[in-house]
């Protein structure tokens, strides 16, 4: 055995048989070059991420030409991480990138100029929507989009299929060290949900912070071990756009029609048992779906074992009355649900893949009863499109909608049966989001229907007396109100890819003429 | 029927049209639509137009059309006020209008 | 009743959804005089157009004594609705004016004499003296109604909670109604954010007698239908009532008691009452004998 004397002045090994070559120790701070280098001196600054400014933030990063940049949509229509970051790196002449943001919205349309000036070359997105979205669908991109799910995205980071080489993640409260959550601040948006993902698989992480807090920000979402520099700006986003102050119930009584009949279907459905769990839309028809839910659950004493999803006041209220023993947030809308989940060790923070990743060990859309959404078209085969507008112009997000709709027990959509001239229940849908397989009832405010792969929930329903038809009657009675509309116009290029939860290509956008 | 001066009916509120009827001094039947429906209505509610002023037997007008997604009904019976408020007539031919 | 304004291309083409007894389009107070003709062209392309799916449907005209009155009734005549509404109602003349008009008008276009079924509203304290006569008047009147808001300022008085400035008015238009064998349907309630007080309003009409009531809200559409839908308590006892009836008419016997009490016809009437109401609310199917 051959020793050497190691810098502590002991004599070790180099190497042994059965364990192989090892290494001697150089001295306290060689190999560990995070920690603080002159102990005992108290006039030092201490050891944090902190950068001056963005600008070197993205320098330090390393981001070159082609790589992949990330951003959560935790800001809604108030962020300012997006364009901030991506203005900062045109700048720098950057060029060739892949944006993946787990949504964008109409206050990203700044985008469209670095996309035409060649800084962003592919984007992955669960949603589009404003200027953005309308010059994507007219062909603005040689590389057509990705529109993939909330869990799809999870899987795509988590398996390595979308290799985030930089996150820029807007954090509402961080120390120094990148102990981040989204509870407080003029920022605060509550679940950083989407954001910690991004903050667990990607090669650098770059926090984007207007509320420095003490150390150590406890409790994180965002552990300071994942996080390489933090910036300090002056906003984040805009409180307004961020949440609301406490999400308003709608008064529309075709909403609230539409709605109670949900409801209704619901109860009647066998779905409706103690100890069931619920998720709806955040706005509409699907959250008042609540409204008449809690009042059958009161009647019946019935409670819910958790609510999942997108979190609102509404929810808070009900969890808070004892109906809902817990509550799973990926993306708080307001602030009574940002208040809650900062306060209330039941109401808790989940990210995008324990969510709805289909290839972890479990994600909790397996484990949900019931869920409420909406839907821009459906067709006579259940398919469910909730990205392009009947004029074939992408204005929605793919979201939790398919992960949901599969995941669950009983999927109901809710939607009028004609919106405006443009009638919802059609032949064939403009782009398929989510597969009529895992539809199961669609509600409108003319009638109802179920899915034929779901007798014994149509037998419940028909006993209940609640008014199904059969879908293709629905369909043809929305058209005998708008009469049959033309077919649209696409042209050959694709402009878009709709990934299913699972990595699949379920369908494609096209372009559309303007 | 004449049309005299312009005459409009309707409003811009959701699921209606507001239509604006004015005498074309050059010969025939102009049709301004603007319509978020165009593309998958246009030529429809081009043709109810149509049809309608062939059976009011209205020519050389121009008909201005601001859609907001109103069906085939309200647009038959806006353009109809219209044009009697155009063409000044208040005893109206019930007959001819069925 | 629902209301909806006339000039409302939102409002008339899908008022149906909200499943009322009957939806009433409005071509009177709640169109200005300027969009008189355009209400009217509306209400008449949606009547001969949408499907109503079952929903009775009526139209509130301008009385004859405006401008407006006789070009809404060819209209809507034409337009072929299952009631036309009569405003302002004070006599019985007034009703027949309205009717020998729809005569005339349905001989044109050859509709069989009788097919548009009139409503009479009363909204002056005329109109509630003048009540029995009024519905009376005609074969075509399926019912009354009282409007509240005209009247009461008329009486120089306003509207209160338990409503006792309309008790007369209540009264005369429901003994009238029952005496001329029709409808008696109560005035609208316009704070439509009070559900509570709306509710109190509808149990007070309802035990006073009245059929139905106006509503101006969908939203309020569902309380009427809560407050009129017999309980499952109700049918029973209604169904037992039947039940005792018949039995007793199988065996012959001439007196009948149930739970140590008399079964006398009103008895009877009012248990057929509640089974009928019971089926047109859903609350039994319609098969049930009784």
């Amino acid at each position: 055995m051959k020793l050497v004397k190691n810098a502590a002045g002991r004599e070790v090994p180099e190497s042994l048989p059965g364990i192989g070559k090892l290494e001697p120790f150089q001295g306290a701070y060689v190999r560990t070059p995070l920690v603080r280098r002159e102990k005992g001196s108290r006039t030092l600054p201490r050891l944090n991420k902190i950068v001056e400014t963005l600008e070197q933030a993205v320098l330090k990063s390393g981001l070159q030409d082609g790589m992949t940049v990330s951003f959560h949509h935790h800001f809604r229509e108030g962020d300012f991480v997006v364009n901030m970051v991506m203005d900062i790196i045109a700048n720098l002449g950057i060029k060739n990138l892949t944006l993946a943001s787990s949504s964008l919205t109409t206050c990203h349309a700044p985008l469209v100029e670095h996309i035409r000036k060649g800084v962003i070359k592919r984007i992955y997105t669960s949603g589009l929507r404003g200027e953005l979205a309308d010059e994507i669908s007219h062909g603005l991109m040689d590389t057509p989009v990705l529109i993939h799910s909330h869990g799809g995205r999870a899987r795509a980071v988590e398996t390595g299929q979308l290799p985030i080489d930089v996150a820029f993640l807007g954090v509402p409260s961080c120390d120094l060290y990148g102990n981040a959550n989204g509870f407080s601040g003029k920022s605060a948006c509550g679940s950083l949900g989407y954001a910690i993902v991004d903050a667990r698989n990607a090669k650098k992480v770059i926090l984007i912070t207007d509320n420095l807090v003490e150390y150590p920000n406890t409790p994180f979402s965002i552990d300071q071990d994942r996080v390489d520099s933090i910036v300090i700006v002056d906003a984040i986003g805009d409180p307004k756009g961020i949440a609301t102050g406490a999400t308003r119930m709608t008064r529309d009584p075709r909403e609230l029609l539409i709605a109670e009949m949900a409801a209704q279907v619901i109860v009647a459905s066998g779905y409706f048992e103690d100890g069931f769990s619920l998720q709806t839309g955040s706005g509409g028809a699907a959250l008042a779906v609540t409204r008449f839910l809690r009042e059958k659950m009161l009647e019946r004493n019935i409670k819910a074992s958790f609510a999942l999803g997108g979190i609102t006041s509404q929810i808070v209220k009900m969890h808070e009355e004892g109906l809902i023993k817990r509550i799973l947030d990926v993306q708080s809308f307001d602030l009574e649900a940002v208040r809650s989940i900062g306060e209330n060790r039941y109401h808790t923070e989940i990210d995008a893949s324990y969510y709805a990743n289909p290839l972890n060990k479990g994600c909790v859309v397996n484990k949900l009863n019931v869920v409420v959404l909406s839907a821009m078209e459906i067709d006579t085969e259940f398919n469910v499109n909730v990205i392009t507008g009947s004029d074939g112009i992408i204005r929605g997000a793919s979201g939790g909608h398919s992960d949901t709709a599969i995941g669950s027990g009983l999927s109901v959509i809710v939607a009028p049966l004609v919106r405006g001239r443009t009638p919802t229940v059609i032949d064939r849908v403009t782009t398929i989001v989510t597969p009529g397989e895992t539809v199961d009832v669609l509600v409108t405010d003319h009638g109802v229907a179920v899915n034929p792969r779901r007798p014994e929930v149509l037998e419940r329903l028909k006993a209940a007396r609640l008014p199904v038809y059969p879908i293709e009657e629905l369909k043809k009675k929305a058209e005998k109100v708008t009469g049959t509309p033309e077919p649209l116009q696409f042209g050959k290029k694709v402009v878009a890819l709709v990934e299913y939860r699972d990595g699949t290509i379920i369908d494609v956008i096209r372009e559309i003429h303007p | 029927m004449r049309i005299l001066h312009t005459g409009s009916a309707g409003t811009l509120e959701s699921s209606d049209v507001l239509i604006t009827v004015e005498r074309n001094p050059e010969k025939g039947l102009v049709i301004e639509l603007e319509s978020i429906s165009e593309a998958r209505f246009g030529n429809r509610i081009r043709e109810v137009i149509f049809e309608t002023l062939k059976k009011l037997q209205v020519q050389d007008v121009k008909v201005r059309v601001q859609d907001r997604s109103a069906l085939d009904c309200t647009i038959r019976a806006r353009l109809t006020a219209a044009i009697f408020r155009a063409a000044g007539i208040e005893k109206y031919p019930w007959e001819e209008l069925e | 009743m629902l209301y909806v304004p006339g000039n409302s291309a939102a409002m008339v083409k899908d008022a149906h959804i909200y499943r009322p007894d009957t939806v009433m389009f409005d071509l009177e107070d709640s169109v200005s005089y300027r969009e008189k003709d355009a209400a009217r062209f509306l209400v008449y392309q949606t009547l001969r157009t949408i499907d109503y799916e079952g929903v009775e449907t009526a139209v509130r005209i301008n009385g004859l004594d405006t401008p407006y009155g006789k070009d809404d009734i060819e209209a809507m005549v034409r337009a072929r609705p299952n009631i036309i509404r009569i405003p302002k109602t004070e006599k019985a003349q007034d009703v027949t004016d309205v009717e020998t008009e729809i005569e005339r008008v349905e001989r044109k276009i050859g509709l069989p004499s009788g097919t548009i079924k009139l409503f009479a509203a009363i909204e002056t304290p005329l109109g509630v003296l003048n009540a029995r006569e009024i519905a009376c008047s005609s074969n075509r009147l399926l019912g009354i109604a009282l409007g509240a808001e005209d009247l009461v300022t008329s009486l120089r008085t306003t509207r209160s909670k338990d409503g006792i400035e309309l008790y007369y008015a209540r009264s005369q238009v429901l003994y009238a109604a029952r005496v001329a064998g029709i409808n008696a349907i109560d005035t609208v309630y316009s704070n439509v954010q009070d559900e509570e007080g709306f509710l109190a309003e509808v149990k007070l009409i309802k035990q006073l007698g009245f059929d139905g009531k106006s509503v101006i809200q969908p939203n309020q559409i569902k309380l009427v239908h809560r407050v009129y839908t017999p309980t499952e308590e109700d049918v029973h006892k209604a169904l037992r009532v039947l039940e005792a009836i018949r039995e007793a008419e199988v065996k012959g016997s001439g007196v009948i008691a149930l739970d140590g009490r008399m079964i006398d016809k009103p008895v009877v009437e009012r248990a057929r009452w509640t089974i009928e109401l019971a089926k047109a609310s859903g609350v039994i199917p319609e098969e049930v004998k009784v």
